[in-house]
Formats: structure tokens, C-alpha cells, sequence
């Protein structure tokens, strides 16, 4: 079968900001997993994320509405989202769709995090 | 709007029949992105036709009630690679084939305008009553040819 996968893993960083790192293909099947994942955490009173996209190797638009709406979701807390990729794939996506003016992409994780200090 | 082109034994044809689930997605994709690469289309255009697929499928499962499967059919031109997505299930045209607005961010509808903006022609036909046929087609660069 051609099933595809996510590895996520969080980490806390300066406290109150959680680093979520994705390794895969978000797609249809797969972007449940991610949304349930990061719905957990804002469950449990994380808003402010730096979300690692760098390993992910594939994104469709089920993974840019699991984003949209994590986004929506912690700003209703006064929450924030950033974004970490290098992919140009991943960037151009972003681009056509609009939603490079949404998310704040940056080239590495520390940027990411400082610029949700 | 879909220019005609030439169909029958001239023109190489690859069909693939996945089931109208989630987790075949990635099966139709890599199977266009196969064909792609053997048509020596590059790294980007592959990733185009790559997403193009993969949206409309995902379309198709989630929108295509009462369909068991997806035809993913490949066609290759001397200029390109025309894709043929077909399902079997019921659904209405206005939700199958609209593009969303890009205005305030919200979940849901950017398949459609995906397909539409990677993809040189995009055409839909709906019948409500026995499935949607999306033929899509993407020019090879000039480079590659």
C-alpha cells in the first residue's frame, strides 16, 4: 500500500512557546493526524507555536487548512503561528494560495521562535 | 478551456484505479509522478502535477458521495501530459468545481484554485447523477521536449 506518514514531536521553548517539528507528507490522510496533534496542545493551553516544516517533504491544501486553522484557533486566545520551511515547493504553495501575507515563514527554528517573543 | 486532442494508439495511455479512500491518495500521485518523470518533465513541473492529482482526488473523496473508486488516466502528448480524473459518486457542481476567494484565511476550498493555477487547461464536466470528469493538462517546458 502507498501509505504515506507524519512523525511530530513538540518541544517547549522560552516557556510558553511549543516548537512542533513535522517529518513527512501532510495530505488528505495524513493532515487528520496533524490537526488532532496540534489541537491537543491548544486543548491543554498552548497558543503560541513554531511549527517546523523543513522535513516536510509534500503539503496539499487538507495541511494548509489544518494550518489555517490551528491559526484561527490561537488567535481567539490572543495566540501566534510560525512557520519554518526552506522547501520551495512548499513556499510556492504558500504564494499561489495567498496565505504567504497569513503565515510568517522563516529560514530556521530560532528565528521562528524569537519572532514570537 | 481544454484544447482537442488526438486519443486512440498513437498516444501512450496509462490508467490507474485507486479506491475512493484517503490513504490511496499517494498511490495516484506517485503514480503521475512516475509517468512525469519518464516524460522528463522537471523537479517543479513534477510537483505541480504531483499536487494537481493529489487535490483532486482528495476532491473527489470528499465531495463524491457514493463513490467506490477514482480512474486516474495519464495521456502523453509530444507536448505534454493530460490527466483524467474520474469518479462515480453525487455531488452537485457548484460544490465540486468552485474556487474559492483568497481573501480572509479559512479552512477548506483552496483544491480547486490549486489545480487551476499549476495546471496549463483545467476542465470539469459534472453530471449529478454519475460522476465528475476533471481533464487537466501541463504543458512540457520548452527544455525539455
Amino acid at each position: 500500500m502507498a501509505r504515506v506518514d507524519i512523525n511530530m514531536q513538540v518541544r517547549s521553548a522560552n516557556g510558553s512557546i511549543a516548537v512542533v517539528s513535522l517529518d513527512g507528507e501532510i495530505d488528505v490522510y495524513t493532515s487528520p493526524k496533524v490537526k488532532d496533534f496540534i489541537g491537543k496542545l491548544i486543548d491543554k493551553g498552548t497558543y503560541t507555536f513554531a511549527i517546523d516544516m523543513q522535513n516536510v517533504r509534500y503539503i496539499d491544501s487538507t495541511g494548509l487548512g489544518v494550518l489555517i486553522g490551528g491559526l484561527k484557533r490561537v488567535r481567539e486566545h490572543g495566540g501566534a503561528v510560525t512557520l519554518v520551511s526552506t522547501n520551495p515547493q512548499t513556499r510556492k504553495i504558500f504564494d499561489i494560495t495567498g496565505l504567504i501575507k497569513v503565515f510568517d515563514i522563516y529560514a530556521s527554528v530560532d528565528e521562528a521562535v524569537n519572532a514570537l517573543k | 478551456m481544454m484544447q482537442a486532442r488526438e486519443v486512440g494508439a498513437e498516444i501512450p495511455e496509462i490508467e490507474v484505479r485507486i479506491p475512493s479512500r484517503a490513504e490511496w491518495v499517494a498511490l495516484a500521485r506517485l503514480t503521475v509522478a512516475t509517468v512525469a518523470a519518464r516524460m522528463h518533465f522537471n523537479v517543479d513541473e513534477i510537483a505541480d502535477l504531483k499536487l494537481a492529482v493529489a487535490e483532486a482526488c482528495t476532491n473527489a473523496i470528499q465531495h463524491a458521495r457514493e463513490s467506490d473508486e477514482i480512474v486516474i488516466t495519464c495521456r502523453i502528448y509530444d507536448d505534454g501530459m493530460q490527466v483524467i480524473i474520474r469518479d462515480f459518486g453525487i455531488g452537485t457542481e457548484a460544490e465540486r468545481i468552485r474556487s474559492r476567494d483568497l481573501g480572509e484565511p479559512r479552512v477548506g476550498g483552496l483544491g480547486v484554485y490549486l489545480i487551476r493555477a499549476l495546471m496549463d487547461e483545467v476542465e470539469y464536466s459534472v453530471e449529478s447523477d454519475s460522476g465528475t470528469v476533471l481533464t487537466m493538462f501541463k504543458r512540457l517546458g520548452d527544455s525539455n521536449r
